[in-house]
């Protein structure tokens, strides 16, 4: 968690998105910070995977601004761009709830694809890639350095000429991870990075991500129902429910808010409960924290 | 892993025979409009003809083939389950080393085909058979470019391989263009066709793609036969002339004041100087090919084409131009079918649209598919071997297709990955060196 | 203007049986989600199969015209089902779950077989059979050109609103539709309440063989000609139909149909007869490039 303010990155204004008579997002108004983890949390079918499609450019609002403001590019408007130029341009870089990974290709591939703008670049129209120019080989070797520094930093280097698609779902999560982090992101969107990991790997979650944010400078916008990651490491929570923003604030303003509690409450006893329960687990007792 | 199999446990013979029967019964209500009854022209009028023996033929045919069948798959499945019992290597090592067998195959390969013509230098059928085996493998790399990498179905390819054939056709027949000027102009143009009919499609789904692609090789196919004036039509164009070797005309007279190639060498005059000619010239476009598309899978490109097959989102998701890319791979494939074409119209001599059916299409296709998608050594396996099985089937050559539509079935069914389906990694992180040692180091 | 009356006759007659063959691919996609490449080659089979009963009852001196059609029409459903059900055991279903290549490949391979296998066993020449239902009906005689709608059209046309009638019917009110429509939506959740989704799917092609065959016997007795081709331009027109229509509607399928039948006809009466495929062709992609859900289809929203 870094210590000063480095204003605002991405600035989402009155965004509302319709599919048809449903409203899935509705006059959403948000703050991302620089450099700094902003949690997302909300019931199931809240709107907050809407959200993400409508800012990596997969769906475009129905009307609503979602301005970037981008280190050295300037202002971006998120919502004008297709999706490929909002990770290409924009540097904004997602992954996805159902991990989409290209399964046949090992692990190494899968974050050398992740430089592709790069290396297409470097290899000329494929010429200098054709004819194994130097110029276009340096590149290569920069690239298979740059994911095997991640590889290492995710302690996935021996998995690294495995095909992707036949390793187990908690392994899956960190490449998938590591991959957005070879596209060079300036703001990072984790859509549920910690489902279906262990106590120890969410650990390591919360780790890296600190690390992202506070040695990198890597702004990080984190959906999660595992409170114990998002209290944990969220500089800034907003909650959603219903497409609209209920709560805004620090984990500790958001877990005393009553609106936030109802919404859990309210929305599906079963999830509230659990919701409930991850949150005295995450509140200091070390047992683990089971359901009533 | 037959799909075939249906119930786990080992049937006892009474089953077996059940089983054979059913299936027999079937092919009894399946065979009795085919086989048993058939109309023949009496006089002007069709009368009736009854062919029950062949249909009792028929029937015990299935009943004896689906024991065999069936004790044939339980045989192989015993046999498969002892033998992984009793292997100790691992998937990946079993798959490297099939690799390494596939690599050796593929020298054999590449020295058999080099030395074919000169053990057959005589043999006129051999060496034009070997010809339309390359052209096929030929059509295979290019096809597998947008197919086997991409992962984009294409059901009108032979379309590319009738612009190739059709640039030539008439750039050499109506402007004089010699075969060298007109290959890269053709391969240009079919490429150019790529770029053009796949712009306004390449965001179709799987299916639909495949679709609306056979709807423009048959609209190709459909102009070619009715534009006479520009294609001549059904009777398409004829008398193009043949490349020569580097100006040397393989003609038993000399024109005047040029040399022949028997001339020039002091050979005596012989026909199978231009199809050894042909078949070198072809197995030297192939080759190229085949460099060309594994380099190219190797970069970028390449790379972006796999990942575009494995997940569209997630590209996108990643900053690539999934439009651009898509529109690389069909404009490539484009280029290399039309490189096939220029070599078919200026072998044959004479094309027309009956060359460019969907059926060639379909074969096309058919060997991409059977050889495993995005092997190019599966593309040579299954090129010769459904070139091949029809040849072989010659006496009965009306059995061809039915052979080939029954062999496209059964393959996948049995295998649906394809023949050869290991795929060979681009790029390894033990090859650079430094980070191998450290991958011993974590294990 | 009688012209054009005529060619509506013809163009909605046409219109029918394509949209008889599209129901077929339209049901299957939408409960397999594949193409069936080989419908348009059962629906040559059951043309063949219709041609010999045809040849049978006039060897047998049977003249009543609607005894003749009813039992050709019953033998024609009964064998083409068959053939439907055979076709989807052997191709299909080994690779349900497999990719999405592997069966359309193993279709196009059913396709090429079907095709030869009707060569192979029943010639390879066209198989003509005299008039079944010859006159009709005169609309207008007009001096210059009468229009009249034949016995045959109308036999296509009113077979084909009752079918479709009943069908719709059973689609939307027995318990089969109800299975069959659960398999469509979810077929792992279908299975786990209680469905037998192999049967359901077994059935879903032996209904689309059957409409097929119907459309063979009207065929047979329209055109009065077969051969072992008509099968691949058929089944391509037929698809065309069901995409135009909204691959999934069976409203669509019928709707499309028609405007393929009317296409068709007008485009060969009144611009070039013999570009009339490309018509179809391009149809085809427009529909594809600018409204990829069809006419009556539901928008896919694409799940990220």
């Amino acid at each position: 968690m870094s210590a000063h303010d480095k204003g605002t990155l991405l600035s989402v204004r009155k965004l509302t998105m319709r599919f048809g008579g449903l409203t899935a997002i509705d006059d959403l108004s948000l703050e991302v910070p620089a450099g700094k983890i902003t949690g997302i949390i909300g019931p199931n079918g809240a709107g907050k995977t809407t959200l993400f499609n409508c800012l990596t450019g997969f769906y475009k609002p129905t009307t609503g601004t979602l301005r970037l403001a981008h280190p050295v590019r300037g202002e971006l408007r998120l919502e004008k761009l297709p999706s490929h130029r909002v990770a290409r341009d924009a540097q904004v870089v997602r992954t996805f709830q159902n991990i989409r990974l290209f399964p046949k290709m090992t692990v190494l591939e899968n974050l050398i694809v992740a430089q592709h703008n790069v290396l297409q670049r470097a290899s000329k129209f494929s010429i200098a890639g054709i004819f194994k120019l130097p110029g276009y080989r340096q590149a290569e070797r920069a690239a298979i350095e740059r994911a095997a520094m991640w590889l290492e930093r995710l302690k996935l280097t021996h998995l690294a000429d495995d095909p992707a698609g036949a390793l187990p779902y908690g392994i899956q999560r960190r490449i998938e991870i590591a991959r957005a982090l070879c596209v060079d992101p300036v703001l990072l969107c984790l859509d549920e990075p910690a489902a279906g990991l262990n106590p120890r790997e969410s650990a390591e979650l919360n780790e890296l991500l600190l690390y992202l944010c506070g040695e990198l400078d890597i702004a990080i916008l984190l959906i999660e129902h595992d409170m114990s990651v998002v209290m944990n490491v969220s500089d800034h929570i907003g909650v959603i429910s219903y497409g609209r923003k209920i709560a805004e604030g620090t984990p500790e303003q958001v877990r005393n808010d009553p609106e936030v509690i109802k919404a859990y409450l309210g929305e599906d006893e079963d999830e509230a409960e659990e919701a409930i329960a991850r949150k005295i687990a995450a509140e200091g007792s070390n047992e683990e924290g089971q359901p009533a | 892993m037959s799909a075939v199999v249906f119930a786990r446990h080992a049937m006892t013979p009474a089953e077996r025979l059940r089983d054979a029967g059913w299936v027999a019964f079937v092919g009894l209500i399946l065979g009795v409009p085919l086989i048993g009854l058939t109309t023949v022209d009496v006089g002007g009028r069709l009368g009736v003809e009854t062919r029950f023996g062949l249909l009792a033929a028929f029937v015990a045919a299935a009943f004896a083939g689906r024991l065999a069948l069936r004790w044939g798959i339980d045989h192989m499945r015993n046999r498969k389950l002892a033998r992984e019992q009793a292997s100790t290597t691992t998937a990946a090592q079993r798959a490297h080393g099939a690799q390494r067998l596939v690599n050796i195959v593929g020298w054999v390969a590449l020295g058999a085909s080099i030395a074919l013509p000169i053990v057959y230098s005589d043999n006129r059928y051999v060496v034009d058979t070997a010809t339309t085996v390359l052209i096929y493998v030929m059509l295979g790399w290019g096809l597998n470019v947008v197919v086997g990498l991409a992962g984009l179905l294409d059901l009108g390819y032979v379309a590319f391989y009738a612009v190739g054939a059709y640039s030539y056709a008439l750039l050499s027949t109506q402007y004089g263009w010699g075969f060298w000027e007109a290959l890269p102009v053709s391969g240009a143009l079919a490429a150019s066709f790529g770029i053009l009919l796949g712009y306004p499609i390449l965001r179709l789904r799987g299916d639909y793609l495949a679709i609306v692609t056979l709807g423009f090789g048959e609209i190709i196919r459909v102009i070619l036969v009715n534009w006479t004036e520009f294609s001549g039509g059904p009777n398409g164009i004829s008398s193009i002339p043949r490349p020569s070797f580097f100006g040397l005309e393989f003609t038993r007279r000399p024109a005047e004041g040029e040399q022949t190639f028997a001339g020039f060498f002091g050979l005596d005059f012989s026909a199978m100087h231009r199809l050894i000619f042909l078949y070198y010239l072809i197995l030297v476009l192939a080759l190229l090919t085949h460099v060309f598309v594994s380099r190219l899978r190797k970069l970028p490109v390449g790379r972006a084409w796999e990942a575009l097959r494995e997940d569209e989102i997630a590209c996108q998701a990643m900053g690539m131009n999934t439009t651009n890319i898509k529109l690389s791979a069909f404009a490539i494939g484009a280029m290399l079918g039309g490189f096939a074409g220029v070599f078919f119209a200026a072998r044959q001599g004479f094309i027309s649209p009956e060359s460019f059916t969907f059926t060639e299409s379909a074969i096309i296709l058919a060997i991409v598919v059977l050889g495993g998608m995005g092997s190019q050594m599966g593309v040579v396996l299954a090129a010769t071997l459904l070139v091949l099985i029809p040849e072989f089937g010659r006496n009965f050559s009306e059995y061809r297709m039915l052979l080939f539509g029954a062999a496209m079935v059964l393959i996948m069914v049995w295998k649906p990955g394809g023949l050869l389906s290991h795929r060979e990694p681009t790029v390894r992180l033990q090859a650079t060196g430094a980070a191998a040692s450290d991958k011993e180091g974590a294990r | 203007m009688a012209y054009a009356l005529q060619q509506l006759i013809n163009g909605l007659t046409l219109g029918a049986m394509y949209g008889l063959i599209a129901i077929g691919y339209t049901m299957v996609y939408g409960i397999i989600g594949m193409i069936n490449f080989a419908h348009g080659d059962i629906f040559m089979v059951s043309a063949f199969i219709a041609i010999t009963a045809f040849t049978i009852l006039a060897a047998a001196d049977v003249t009543s015209i609607p005894l003749a059609l009813t039992f050709v029409l019953i033998v024609s459903i009964f064998f083409t089902s068959a053939y439907g059900w055979a076709v989807e055991r052997t191709a299909y279903r080994p690779l349900r779950g497999s990719t999405r290549l592997a069966p359309l490949i193993s279709a196009i391979g059913m396709s090429i077989f079907l095709q030869n296998t009707v060569q192979l066993t029943q010639g390879a020449r066209v198989k003509p059979i005299p008039p079944v239902l010859e006159g009709g009906i005169v609309l207008w005689d007009n001096p210059t050109f009468t229009v009249q709608i034949g016995w045959s059209q109308l036999l296509i046309i009113v077979t084909t609103v009752i079918l479709m009638t009943g069908f719709t019917w059973m689609i939307t009110q027995t318990p089969f539709g109800r299975q069959q429509r659960a398999c469509e939506q979810d077929r792992t959740m279908a299975s786990l309440l209680g469905v037998n989704v192999d049967r359901t799917i077994s059935y879903t092609f032996m209904l689309g063989a059957a409409l097929a065959a119907v459309a063979g016997v009207m065929v047979t007795v329209y055109y009065g000609v077969v051969d072992f081709f008509i099968g691949f331009l058929a089944g391509i027109k037929a698809f065309t139909a069901a995409v135009l229509g909204g691959i999934g509607s069976l409203p669509g399928a019928m709707l499309g149909g028609l405007l393929i039948g009317l296409i068709e006809s007008f485009w060969a009466a009144y611009l070039w007869a013999e570009y009339k495929d490309v018509a179809t062709f391009s149809i085809l992609c427009l529909v594809l490039m600018l409204r990829p859900s069809g006419l009556l289809g539901r928008p896919e929203v694409e799940k990220v």
